[in-house]
């Protein structure tokens, strides 16, 4: 599962965002390799919303930046938009359109062919059939999230950008919606990007992990690395000891790998 | 299964946005009802005025077939604006527009879209108006023929320069600036001389009248329905102005799109 870096999926160069005076992303570089799945964590405030908005084209850089499949996202987007697709509990679908109805109008948005195949297919995969024909605000926060997921997947992208995609979930349903993500990957060589609170979704998705702070990357690795490195039990010790700056990597040469 | 080519225009996609709001359209009878409520509460009003007057002055028929004239033609601004504004507030109170903006939907398929919805609307709700106003006051806009479907254009053009200024301020300054969806138009209200001859006006008020695309479509309407003259001047003065003004609207709209990506507004969907 490790090393599946070739091209990079994303490219990010001198990455600058500022909002007045300050930065909200300072000037960071990093490339995500195709097929693999990168954990880009941070507290609120870190900049990982704002990377993720430059990554998907939807916030324009200050300087610096950021490529996705080689194509630049602030001046050629639609080079690359119809091979990814995100997630993120923060971004809705129409409530009062059914689920069938909103999977359809995405799948014509990416120039789908054989769209009622392809939503066949997802209600059966992501077990949406039940609710295929109920309007998308009137199913329950996990059913939502299947749903969200199978429109990130309607495209079968090959960039995933999740943004805390198990926010608010039961940890039955939320170990499920990772299972998927695993197979995803696996079946499509997909790149996942993946923002989330939660470590042990990271620990076990995630390849690699990106660890940010006030807008910086502050480190960068595999999580049993990290997690080595820091001389802890786990992630989510390593992102407090980085979050509250109460302990420092054990061995600089272990940093720089 | 996985798309493998984008084309750079597609009607396919302006289409999906139509279908999304269509299927919204009919999910909600609130929704459709209220596409139809307020023309003809206003159409019952000045129909009723324009008896009224005919009544009281014995003014002739066709004078005061202005009044219903004239707000028909309001209608098709003010709602033909509001159509295209609605529509895209839609996407920001469903919180959907990072969705879209991230699709292969370009920002012109996305306008196209609007403008195609400003026109289903407005015919959901206008149609029926015009047809109770044949049947209670006698009154019956169709019969203004070809020279309708020009004054039509015409309006429309302008009810879309004013949807992208408002739809683009919005984008820019968040949902604060909602309020300027219903009321941005109403300005040309008393200018454009909707139910009045310019020459009503303050002389020093009638330049920027004329300057008003709507202005010479309220004046050709009543040159057509007084005198029964189309004036070809007037509406080709009033497609100039169009021009210009389509262009101000559609080079605001892009400005400020570029602005909300620069501000980060588009992740940030709120006050």
């Amino acid at each position: 599962m490790k090393d599946r870096t070739t091209l990079p999926a994303i490219e990010a160069s001198r990455l600058l965002k500022r909002y007045g005076d300050s930065a909200a992303v300072n000037a960071i570089s990093f490339a995500v390799g195709t097929g693999s799945i990168t954990g880009l964590l941070g507290g609120n405030g870190a900049g990982k919303t704002t990377t993720i908005g430059m990554i998907m084209g939807l916030v324009a850089p200050t300087s610096g930046s950021v490529k996705v499949f080689g194509a630049d996202m602030a001046r050629e987007p639609y080079r690359s938009l119809y091979r990814m697709n995100f997630e993120s509990p923060y971004v809705d679908l129409p409530h009062r359109l059914t689920v069938r109805e909103n999977l359809k109008v995405f799948g014509l948005l990416y120039g789908l062919d054989n769209i009622a195949d392809r939503i066949a297919r997802l209600a059966d995969v992501l077990d949406l059939t039940e609710f295929l024909d109920r309007a998308a605000g009137k199913i329950s926060a996990g059913q939502k999230t299947r749903v969200a997921l199978a429109k990130a997947l309607i495209n079968e992208p090959d960039l995933l950008v999740l943004d805390e995609p198990t926010a608010s979930l039961d940890p039955d349903t939320a170990d499920w919606i990772r299972g998927h993500l695993e197979r995803y990957r696996a079946e499509k060589n997909a790149t996942i990007l993946l923002a989330s609170h939660n470590m042990y979704e990271v620990e076990r998705l995630c390849d690699r992990v990106i660890m940010m702070k006030r807008g910086n990357i502050v480190d960068d690795g595999a999580p049993e690395s990290l997690i080595a490195r820091y001389g802890r039990q786990n992630l989510e010790e390593v992102f407090l000891d980085i979050a509250r700056a109460r302990r420092q990597p054990k061995l600089e040469k272990d940093a720089a790998e | 299964m996985s798309v493998t080519y984008c084309p750079s225009f597609s009607f396919r996609r302006i289409g999906a946005m139509v279908l999304r709001h269509w299927y919204l359209l009919r999910s909600s009878w609130p929704r459709l009802f209220e596409l139809m409520y307020w023309p003809m509460v206003q159409m019952f009003m000045w129909g009723f005025l324009q008896l009224g007057v005919a009544r009281q002055t014995g003014t002739f028929v066709a004078a005061t077939a202005t009044f219903l004239a004239a707000f028909f033609l309001w209608d098709v601004l003010f709602r033909g604006q509001l159509g295209f504004s609605m529509s895209f507030l839609e996407e920001m109170w469903a919180r959907n527009l990072a969705n879209l903006m991230i699709t292969p939907l370009r920002p012109i398929e996305f306008v196209l879209s609007l403008m195609a919805m400003s026109v289903i609307r407005l015919m959901v709700g206008f149609l029926p108006v015009t047809i109770v106003a044949i049947w209670f006051f006698g009154f019956n806009l169709w019969g203004l023929g070809v020279a309708l479907a020009i004054f039509f254009a015409n309006l429309f053009l302008t009810a879309w320069a004013v949807g992208m200024l408002c739809s683009g301020l919005v984008l820019r300054n968040g949902m604060g600036a909602e309020g300027l969806a219903w009321s941005l138009m109403f300005i040309l209200l008393p200018l454009a001389c909707v139910y009045y001859p310019v020459t009503t006006l303050p002389v020093w008020v009638q330049p920027v009248a004329c300057a008003l695309p709507p202005t010479a479509v309220f004046e050709g309407m009543r040159a057509l329905v007084l005198e029964q003259t189309f004036r070809p001047d007037l509406m080709a003065w009033a497609f100039g102005l169009n021009v210009l003004w389509f262009a101000a609207g559609a080079f605001s709209f892009f400005w400020l799109l570029r602005g909300a990506r620069e501000v980060g507004s588009l992740i940030s969907v709120g006050e």
